[in-house]
């Protein structure tokens, strides 16, 4: 190959001015250098890819790892929870949580981030470390509820902080006023204590669980199973490829067995009054309606709860977070009669004849027991002594059967332990005996502590969702339902059946007939023009009772309490009411009266609602043809759940 | 008129370079896929061919020739630069690319190196000398200066670094005396932060993180600890062709240009490095070779210039890569993708055997 000519004219030679040695051999040591240094160059090349590659690349392998995979959780929204008609309770709501995706955090980014966003420092330094040892795909929930500026400050900072990734998320909506809030309860991020403990062994840091009511009690079924997203994102934090999809299950919803109707009528008669209503069905055990007062709002919790907020709940000397339904353990006083009487006609201590004279009080083991009306009623026998509520006629009858038979019947009944009911901590309260003193007192019973117990005072303490499923058992005949708050318990629990003598149970249930409808009985405000109204009023004594012993001022007043059940002898709704410090038990009726108003209005709204239904659907079928359909007689007005127009989509207070 | 033959180029040279080619073409292949760059990988294969198309019009010009016009080609290096700056904003856009028909875009400042090379090898040549004199060299570097302040001016720190690395190889070899070359170290170590106030933000925050890098991660310091991370990622035996998730992922900046050997050192592993970096020296041991059989001190000093330059291209390109440089933004030769810089370099590769078909000639 031969390269074409090369210009013939090098005239201007560098070498044709002076003559030199024109050769390299000048500069073959500096040469020789230069070639030397190039090694040295390439061995200094060589050591960093060494250092790199060789000594420790499972380091640098690592963050290539960590560099690319995000895992972003797809949170599962938490089921509703209905009433027992499928009105929604509560409800969820969409909103924006900031997580920060561990892979790619760098603490020294949290503080700008803490400011922009508005959180405490140190508070999410904490969060972050106590995260360490979990592993990387577990994201922090750094914060809820993200409002616009926050979403704008994430948005404009994503370059610099690439660690915050924004998640939907379906926020707890609860309602408002604090109604219903003891039963539902709230969520809240698990705590530490909660993971360590067994029962939340399956759950990570930053879970959100059921704290309290049914969102702790059927928090299996209303918490779905979180999704996680597996991502490979770029340097830009763009996504370039799903590695993977996990979808989210979300949670189940519940039905309650809660009417809200009744709800709201009893938050509403409830309204600035301590205290708790209860209302049952004594068929089935559905608790219709549930109310303690002073309530919390659930609201405040559903994020994180302000130090404030929990600061002003815990310190409330009225103990807002206390569900009194089912966690007052309060003397029932003279609700507890009907029980007595019961107790002592079942083990034939007395007839419906036997009668005391009642001048205000009597003497009793060396020691005067007053009646509350000093005057006296005179001769009571057992219509009067329950309709009067004549305590001298029950001290008598409770020294007469004796403290163990009174108790057998109130543990019968279910009082002094738990009705089982579906909500957690629920209290049992006490049934003194002879048994339950040594046990507890390593004393014999004296016996002149049994008067107090037969009017419901002394020892006895019991909460309104053990009376209320007691006195509806009583009422029943003998069938006392476990209450439950689901609507359809997966294992419902047997009733307790005692097969009462029906003549007694008639003559205590006439008592309590008289109590609302006959003049001078105490419980005349919770009369009802169209149904049968059974009750008791009850004005107890405090000084037992392990509530109360903060608040001083409220010490020496009664509690008022009423029992009710409707109609007498057929009963479809139990309700007790806890008024505390209400002074008077008649006081109590008024609130009742409102239950069950509001039961049985809406009952005769449904009948005529479906009686015209049915007309227009038989003249609609007339107008059809002559088929000559049999109408149907059996079709129950009851059976048509729809909600009615009037009752609002989640009804709230005031 | 003498006949040259092709026999007599430097072929082990040219083997190497065109397998150092050929492994920056699939490199370049495989970090860009499935990017804006895609097509990166076959415009590379034209500059290559294109190169050697160069080269071989380099080759016919006889290097006195060139070293006689270097006057000429030093005005039109100035003017083009000085035009590209003043004119470049308004005219093309940009201050460092002048565009050409067809899409191409040449880089000034890449084709000037060439020049500073005949233009150091012709002042040192007729100086006669054995010894360079201070007053020589502060000439030179006065005349090596003018550029290199315009494409400082650009701004592009690295390339004009790289004028200054074929002036110091130059004098070295001329024969600067040690005393000098210790003064002239102290000199700059006391000039050199005076100088760095002159130099832009971003070319601060680049040196500060290249002693810092994780004072600012998602910053300037960004590229250079990605490019560790990918680096280290490799291991011994690398990832794997096209397997590298930094480079794959984009965590790499301009994973084709100037960072293209962490690409490689990932996808490769140390294994893949040495051998390349083997390579790399091999070249430049032949241009070292080339330049210790020159006919004369001319070609000695082309070829001296070339190894210079291409030796410190190694230097900061790869040191950038394993984080020992700072982040200058200049190419790896033969590897990185971009029509000015394979082209320079295949001119740069025909000086060398320029020289070398020439060695005969006295």
């Amino acid at each position: 190959m031969i390269l074409p000519p090369i210009d013939p004219n090098p005239e201007v030679q560098v070498a044709d001015k002076p003559p030199i040695r024109d050769d390299t051999r000048f500069a073959a040591g500096k040469i020789a250098i230069f070639q030397y240094g190039a090694v040295a160059i390439f061995l200094f090349l060589i050591s960093g890819f060494w250092n790199l590659q060789v000594q420790n690349p499972q380091i640098y392998d690592e963050r290539a790892q960590q560099n690319s995979i995000k895992s972003v959780p797809i949170l599962a929204p938490r089921g509703r929870i209905l009433d027992r008609e499928g009105r929604v309770i509560v409800d969820n709501h969409a909103s924006f949580s900031l997580i920060l995706a561990r892979e790619s955090l760098k603490e020294e980014h949290l503080m700008p981030i803490a400011q922009g966003l508005d959180l405490d420092y140190y508070d999410l330094l904490d969060r972050v470390r106590r995260f360490k040892s979990q592993p990387k795909y577990v994201p922090i929930v750094v914060k809820e509820e993200l409002t616009p500026a926050d979403l704008a400050f994430v948005d404009s900072h994503r370059d610099f902080f690439p660690e915050m990734v924004l998640i939907q998320a379906q926020r707890r909506l609860y309602p408002q006023n604090g109604m219903l809030a003891h039963v539902i309860g709230y969520t809240g991020e698990i705590s530490e204590d909660e993971l360590d403990s067994p029962e939340f062994a399956n759950f990570n840091p930053g879970d959100v669980i059921g704290k309290f009511g049914i969102e702790r009690e059927y928090n299996d079924r209303l918490m779905g199973v979180d999704g996680q997203r597996q991502v490979v994102v770029d340097n830009r934090g763009q996504v370039r490829q799903v590695l993977g999809i996990k979808p989210a299950v979300p949670g189940k919803d519940i039905q309650l067995a809660i009417d809200l109707d009744l709800q709201a009528v009893a938050e509403l008669a409830m309204d600035g009054k301590n205290g708790a209503v209860v209302a049952l069905d004594p068929r089935n055990g559905d608790v219709l309606a549930m109310v303690s007062r002073p309530a919390f709002d659930p609201n405040k919790f559903a994020v994180r709860i302000k130090a404030k907020d929990w600061r002003e709940i815990a310190d409330n000397p009225d103990h807002p977070m206390l569900n009194r339904a089912i966690q007052a353990q309060l003397a029932p006083g003279s609700t507890f009669k009907p029980f007595t009487a019961l107790s002592a006609l079942e083990t034939g201590s007395i007839d419906d004849k036997f009668s005391v004279h009642c001048a205000g009080g009597i003497s009793l083991f060396g020691h005067y027991f007053h009646c509350w009306e000093p005057k006296g009623h005179g001769t009571v026998a057992l219509h009067a002594g329950i309709v009067h509520s004549c305590d001298v006629y029950f001290y008598t009858i409770g020294v007469k059967e004796g403290i163990d038979n009174i108790a057998f019947y109130a543990d019968l009944a279910g009082m002094g332990h738990p009705t089982g009911i579906d909500l957690p901590h629920e209290a049992i309260g006490v049934v003194p005996s002879e048994k339950w003193k040594l046990r507890n007192y390593r004393q014999k019973w004296y016996a002149g502590e049994t008067p107090s117990v037969a009017i419901g005072q002394g020892a006895l303490t019991v909460t309104p969702i053990q009376l209320a499923r007691a006195i509806g058992g009583l009422a029943m005949g003998g069938v006392w339902y476990h209450p439950h708050l689901l609507k359809n318990p997966d294992k419902p629990l047997k009733p307790d059946v005692w097969s009462l003598n029906p003549d007694n149970v008639r003559d205590v249930v006439d008592g309590m007939y008289g109590v609302v409808n006959e003049g001078g009985g105490t419980g005349g405000r919770a009369r009802l023009p169209f149904v049968d109204v059974c009750g008791k009023t009850g004005s107890a004594q405090v000084a037992s009772a392990a509530l109360g012993k903060g608040s001083a001022t409220h010490n020496l007043k009664l509690n008022a309490w009423f029992e009710a059940f409707a109609p007498c002898h057929a009963p479809e709704i139990v309700v007790v009411v806890l008024w505390e410090h209400g002074e008077e038990g008649y006081l109590a009726g008024p609130i009742a009266k409102d239950v069950l108003t509001a039961y049985f209005d809406k009952k005769k709204r449904l009948a005529q609602q479906a009686a015209i239904e049915k007309q227009a659907l038989t003249t609609k079928m007339a107008a059809l043809g002559n088929l000559a359909l049999p109408t149907s007689d059996r079709q129950s007005p009851v059976s048509t759940p729809q909600p009615l127009a009037a009752s609002p989509q989640t009804p709230t207070l005031e | 008129m003498r006949n040259l033959s092709l026999r007599d180029l430097d072929w082990p040279l040219m083997l190497i370079v065109m397998l150092i080619c050929g492994v920056g073409v699939l490199q370049i292949f495989s970090a860009t896929r499935e990017t804006t760059w895609a097509d990166a990988w076959w415009k590379q294969i034209i500059y290559i061919f294109g190169g050697l198309f160069l080269m071989w019009i380099i080759l016919v010009i006889d290097y006195h020739t060139l070293l006689h016009h270097v006057a000429l080609l030093y005005g039109l290096s100035v003017a083009a630069l000085l035009g590209t700056l003043v004119l470049g904003r308004q005219v093309f856009g940009s201050v460092r690319w002048v565009p050409l028909p067809g899409g191409f875009r040449l880089q000034v400042s890449e084709f000037v190196k060439l020049v500073i090379i005949l233009l150091v090898a012709r002042y040192l040549t007729e100086l006669r000398t054995d010894e360079l004199e201070v007053r020589d060299l502060l000439k030179l570097a006065g005349l090596v200066l003018v550029p290199m302040a315009l494409v400082l001016k650009q701004p592009d720190l690295g390339t004009a670094l790289t004028y200054i690395a074929v002036l110091a190889v130059g004098a070295f070899v001329a024969g600067l005396r040690w005393k000098y070359i210790a003064a002239i170290t102290v000199v700059t170590a006391l000039v050199l932060p005076v100088g760095w106030h002159f130099l832009k933000d971003y070319q601060k925050s680049r040196l500060i993180s290249f002693m810092d890098p994780d004072r600012d991660p998602q910053g300037t310091g960004y590229q250079l600890i990605q490019s560790q991370i990918a680096v280290g990622a490799g291991g011994m035996f690398g990832k794997g062709i096209a397997k590298g998730t930094q480079t794959q992922l984009r965590f790499l900046p301009v994973p084709h240009t100037d960072f293209i050997f962490s690409g490689f050192s990932e996808e490769h592993g140390f294994v893949g490095v040495v051998a390349v970096l083997s390579l790399y020296f091999v070249m430049i041991m032949r241009i070292v070779q080339n330049a210790q059989t020159a006919a004369d001190r001319s070609g000695m000093y082309v070829c001296m210039g070339v190894a210079a330059l291409l030796l410190f291209h190694m230097l900061v390109n790869v040191g950038m890569v394993v984080g020992k440089m700072p982040v200058t933004g200049i190419p790896l030769p033969f590897m990185s993708a971009g029509g000015s810089s394979v082209w320079s370099n295949f001119l740069a590769l025909g000086l060398v055997n320029n020289v070398r078909l020439r060695r005969f000639v006295n």
